[in-house]
């Protein structure tokens, strides 16, 4: 394959990327964009493998490499359950992160990259590929910290070191300075104990800066170490001249932080106060003086009153939060949802952005207890409903439907958008117990007049209502 | 040791409700309590001794014995004396009382040493009352037996038909008062298909008269007829010749009219005089619902239908008991509500909290000694004024919609910085880096334009699918795993084992996440139907 052949694969490659990202913002060409995702990436690899820059020397060790990487990958997607798709993602990003340093080292090590280059080229290959290893480092700890944190097996409270701004400083300025002393050196020995340093900071950065996040920030952080990942790709392309790394990675970089973005402004704060961490432990740990404790008496409901409830409204606007994932509800919700519909009633699910752990994961959920997507709304879409609604159930969720947000000024989540259910003629929340949400804020639904509590797991309570309501 | 509650016979005449029904006394039983029923109570509503028994409830022969052993009596009407003779020193009452127009009963009652608690007395505007409030509830059902008695007196159809015997126009319907009563009536007006209209002297109640089918009719005259607690207050002169004129043009123009218009402790407003029932069409139908106050319309007699005009103006006292078991059921549901604020501890035992607001209120006479009126309660601590200023809820800027214009001096920040990196970038960079530079600022953009739209549903897959995407990092393994050395020099030594094994990790690793990352977001756009 000549070299133009392969740069014309490379373009062709790089629209289909395009096309799918493109093709992902909608349900109806969502499919379809996967596909041109996929066609992408075989046309890429194979414009690569048989291009120029591959003998066929390396042929054995990429198809065993490939063939090992085809067969794992499968083997996740096949088994992963959809609850577990957050910690998925983070596992992968961490793939994409480790790659990205070992590639950079290979670089780093190969003397046959720097052999035609100018001064002044040679030190910008130097710092691009310093970046690469930097970004991909940070992206490979930062995922397996936050993959631990998802699956449950480090602490999802945000852990804070004593002086973690200036810990974080301190790793910036030393990264800074071995970088100087990394393009200064004059050869691959010289240059190997920067790099090392640098590595070794930036691994502990990214453990520091995840471990500080927690909870209900988990979408942000997700979205984050994506955008990170096309960033580390991006760098990788600045190495190696490469333009199809550079197109891809920009795209999925910039995608990425856009997502950040989005769940940024749904939970009405800032990206760097997310990405500083430790949320409410600077300014609200405990409420501050003039904040109304909410107050009143909490009224509780039986699963057989549910049902009732549930049987004699006519509107209904369910509520996920995460504590339906952890429950595993979303079958038996389905279920619900069906015989509701059976009987004529409106049931609708109202979506928050950051409900749960990942960016869209309530809508995949409920997508995969086969919820049809029509009914499913987002949070501007029905937040005017409310008051027409006759039932408002909230399942496993606490911060997004608190209305301090709203009515508090002095309440750490104030301003944060947050769906109306106390709006409803009746609200029934489910819940484990009275603790507080993720925020640590105490909730005045609780207390409404109009609202209800169904204590318990959520999965049993939910059943417990299935069977009422069949019985009927 | 739990208390009883008993639950007598109504005596008045004509009154068919009962105040407990068999499927309350089951819950009753739960709380901890004992119930009594006298024979025949829920007769007339038609709820069986036999259904009360199997709810739990002993049935108790005479009415004698039954005030003698209960603890708690329930009724729906006032007491009679005899009632009152036969009631257990002690003994606690709930049920309607009306203190302001039965002095005579209220000393009565004090003398017996009891504790009464005057359903009618709950402080409405409490919300955490509206549970056990039986004057929303029986106003409901009031507002649609008088709908319901309009048509049994009206002679035509209420919905409007095109049929091969002729065209039948719809009933036009009045209704004055937009309370509870009036608004059940407006609703089951409207869902028998007739053109409702609606006046209220409280416009606030303008879109409550509208969602329920109706139209509001105004009063040409600027005055707000608010009066605290939910009722009407009475208003200025010129305001009712405004409304009078109103009326009289409604009159002229319904087939139906009903009145609902209280003012607490007043008779009722005259709103409807003889000269408008006289401009009536023969066959209307006016249904008073204020007739126990004295009436609405000037020709009303209580308790009675008569025809007067060729129009019939319905004057029944007793709306409420004509769906008797409905309004049964409504009536012991809210008692029961009742029961359960005075009984927290759900061990059958009665604490008439007098520090409790919506308990204050009901309760008329504490052992004995009358405690009638209460003062008001306190009401809800932040009053509507002081929540407004925190409920500047910044509208949250949905993505995908267009995002207003940036502030001038931060666009002016944002592109000056810009334009420094870029001259920097363009004083010092070598031309090859320059290239993959403008590639690079492109796709960012290209990026944000192509993803910004993407909907919340979507952003699970679009992170799985852009995750694997960016596994594309496996070029840069591949380009570096074998390269061609012989173009470049021959004699370089180059670490080729390490090389090699670092390519192979790394391509390794970027094809898990290939082939998972597009597998899974295959497996979850499969999910997602319509």
């Amino acid at each position: 394959m000549s070299s133009s052949l392969s740069t014309v694969s490379y373009i062709g490659a790089t629209i289909l990327f395009i096309l799918c990202l493109g093709g992902l913002s909608n349900q109806e060409t969502s499919r379809r964009g996967n596909l041109y995702g996929m066609i992408g990436m075989a046309i890429a690899v194979v414009a690569t493998i048989f291009g120029v820059q591959v003998t066929s020397a390396g042929l054995p060790y990429i198809v065993g490499a490939m063939a090992v990487g085809a067969a794992t990958g499968l083997y996740l997607a096949r088994m992963v359950q959809m609850t577990q798709m957050p910690e998925l993602v983070a596992f992968m990003h961490s793939m994409v992160g480790l790659a990205a340093m070992l590639v950079g080292y290979a670089n780093f090590v190969d003397p046959a990259v720097s052999v035609s280059l100018t001064p002044a080229e040679n030190a910008i290959h130097e710092i691009e590929m310093y970046l690469g290893v930097l970004i991909g480092a940070v992206t490979f700890s930062g995922s397996v910290i936050a993959f631990g944190k998802l699956s449950g097996k480090i602490t999802g409270k945000p852990v804070l070191l004593p002086g973690r701004h200036l810990l974080n400083l301190a790793g910036l300025l030393a990264v800074i300075y071995f970088g100087y002393a990394f393009v200064n050196a004059h050869s691959v020995a010289d240059a190997m104990t920067p790099m090392i340093v640098m590595t070794v900071v930036a691994l502990l950065f990214g453990v520091h800066m995840v471990m500080a996040i927690g909870g209900a920030d988990m979408p942000v952080v997700v979205s984050m170490l994506n955008s990170y990942s096309g960033w580390a790709a991006a760098a990788t392309g600045f190495m190696l001249n490469n333009d199809l790394l550079i197109v891809t990675g920009a795209l999925v970089g910039s995608s990425g932080a856009i997502l950040s973005y989005i769940m940024c402004a749904a939970m009405n704060r800032h990206f760097l106060s997310v990405i500083a961490g430790g949320f409410g432990t600077d300014s609200g740990a405990s409420p501050s003086a003039g904040a109304v404790q909410p107050a009143g008496e909490v009224n509780p409901i039986l699963a057989a009153e549910t049902a009732e409830l549930l049987r004699d409204a006519k509107n209904v606007i369910i509520v996920p939060g995460y504590g339906m994932a952890v429950a595993q509800a979303q079958h038996t919700v389905n279920e619900i949802t069906q015989v509701l519909r059976a009987k004529g009633i409106n049931v609708r699910f109202g979506i928050h952005p950051v409900a749960g752990r990942m960016p869209g994961h309530m809508n995949v959920l409920l997508a995969e207890a086969k919820v049809p997507y029509d009914i499913v709304f987002e949070m501007d879409e029905l937040n005017d409903d409310f008051p027409t609604t006759d039932v408002a159930m909230v399942i496993g969720a606490n911060d997004i439907v608190n209305p301090a947000a709203q009515d508090d000024p002095t309440s750490p989540i104030a301003g944060m958008p947050v769906l109306e259910v106390w709006k409803a003629k009746n609200s029934i929340v489910m819940k484990r117990s009275m603790a507080s949400g993720y925020a640590g804020v105490d909730n005045p639904l609780f207390y409404k007049d109009n609202n209800r509590m169904l204590f318990g797991d959520a999965k049993k309570m939910l059943d417990e209502v299935l069977v009422a309501l069949k019985a009927a | 040791m739990s208390l009883l509650i008993g639950v007598p016979r109504e005596v008045f005449p004509g009154e068919k409700r009962v105040a407990t029904v068999p499927e309350v006394v089951e819950k009753l039983i739960k709380l901890g309590f004992r119930v009594a029923v006298e024979t025949g109570a829920g007769d007339a509503a038609n709820f069986a001794d036999d259904a009360y028994r199997a709810a739990g409830a002993e049935v108790v022969p005479t009415a004698a014995m039954l005030w003698a052993k209960s603890d708690i009596v329930f009724k729906v009407r006032p007491p009679s004396p005899e009632e009152v003779g036969l009631m257990r020193k002690d003994g606690v009452l709930v049920d309607f009382i009306w203190p302001a127009q039965n002095p005579e009963l209220m000393q009565l009652l004090a003398a017996k040493k009891a504790t009464v608690l005057a359903i009618d007395c709950l402080p409405r505007q409490l919300s955490r009352a509206q549970k056990m409030d039986a004057l929303t509830s029986m106003a409901g059902v009031s507002g649609y037996r008088a709908v319901i008695e309009a048509a049994n007196a009206f002679g035509r159809f209420f919905n409007g038909q095109i049929t091969a015997a002729g065209k039948i126009p719809p009933a036009k319907v009045f209704i004055a008062g937009a309370g509870v009563a009036g608004l059940a009536a407006i609703g089951t007006a409207a869902n028998l298909g007739a053109i409702v209209r609606a006046n209220d002297t409280r416009s606030e109640v303008a879109d409550q008269v509208v969602s329920l089918g109706g139209e509001f009719v105004k009063v040409n005259y600027e005055e707000e007829g608010s009066g605290g607690g939910g009722y009407a207050k009475v208003m200025s002169e010129g305001f009712q010749q405004a409304q009078r004129e109103m009326y009289a043009k409604q009159a002229r123009e319904s087939d139906i009219i009903i009145t609902t218009a209280l003012i607490p402790g007043k008779p009722a407003p005259k709103l409807i005089t003889a000269d408008m029932v006289m401009s009536m069409r023969p066959g209307s139908v006016i249904v008073d619902m204020a007739a126990e106050q004295g009436g609405n319309c000037e020709l009303t007699e209580p308790g009675k239908a008569v025809v007067k005009h060729g129009v019939t103006i319905v004057g029944y006292t007793d709306l409420a008991s004509r769906l008797a078991r409905q309004s049964s059921t409504l009536y012991s549901n809210n008692l029961f509500r009742l029961t359960e604020e005075l009984c927290k501890t759900k061990d059958g035992v009665v604490d008439v909290n007098m520090e409790d607001d919506a308990i204050r209120g009901l309760t008329v006479i504490k052992d004995g000694t009358i405690t009638w009126p209460a003062p008001p309660p306190k009401l809800p601590a932040a009053p509507p004024a002081a929540a407004k200023p925190a409920a500047v809820v910044p509208k949250a800027k949905g993505h995908g919609e267009a995002s207003g214009p940036m502030a001038g001096t931060k666009t002016a920040v944002i592109f000056g910085t810009a334009a420094l990196l870029f001259l920097l970038v363009g004083r010092f960079a070598p031309p090859s880096f320059l290239g993959h530079f403008t590639v690079f600022i492109l796709a960012c953009f290209v990026g944000y334009m192509v993803v910004w739209n993407v909907k919340p549903a979507l952003h699970t897959p679009l992170m799985s699918v852009t995750n694997a995407v960016s596994s594309i990092i496996a070029i840069g393994a591949l380009v570096q795993i074998a390269p061609d050395l012989s173009k470049i020099s021959a004699d370089l030594t180059r670490p080729e084992e390490w090389i090699r094994w670092l390519s192979v990790g790394a391509i390794t690793l970027a094809t898990i996440n290939m082939f998972g990352g597009f597998a899974v977001t295959q497996r979850m756009l499969q999910m997602f139907r319509k």
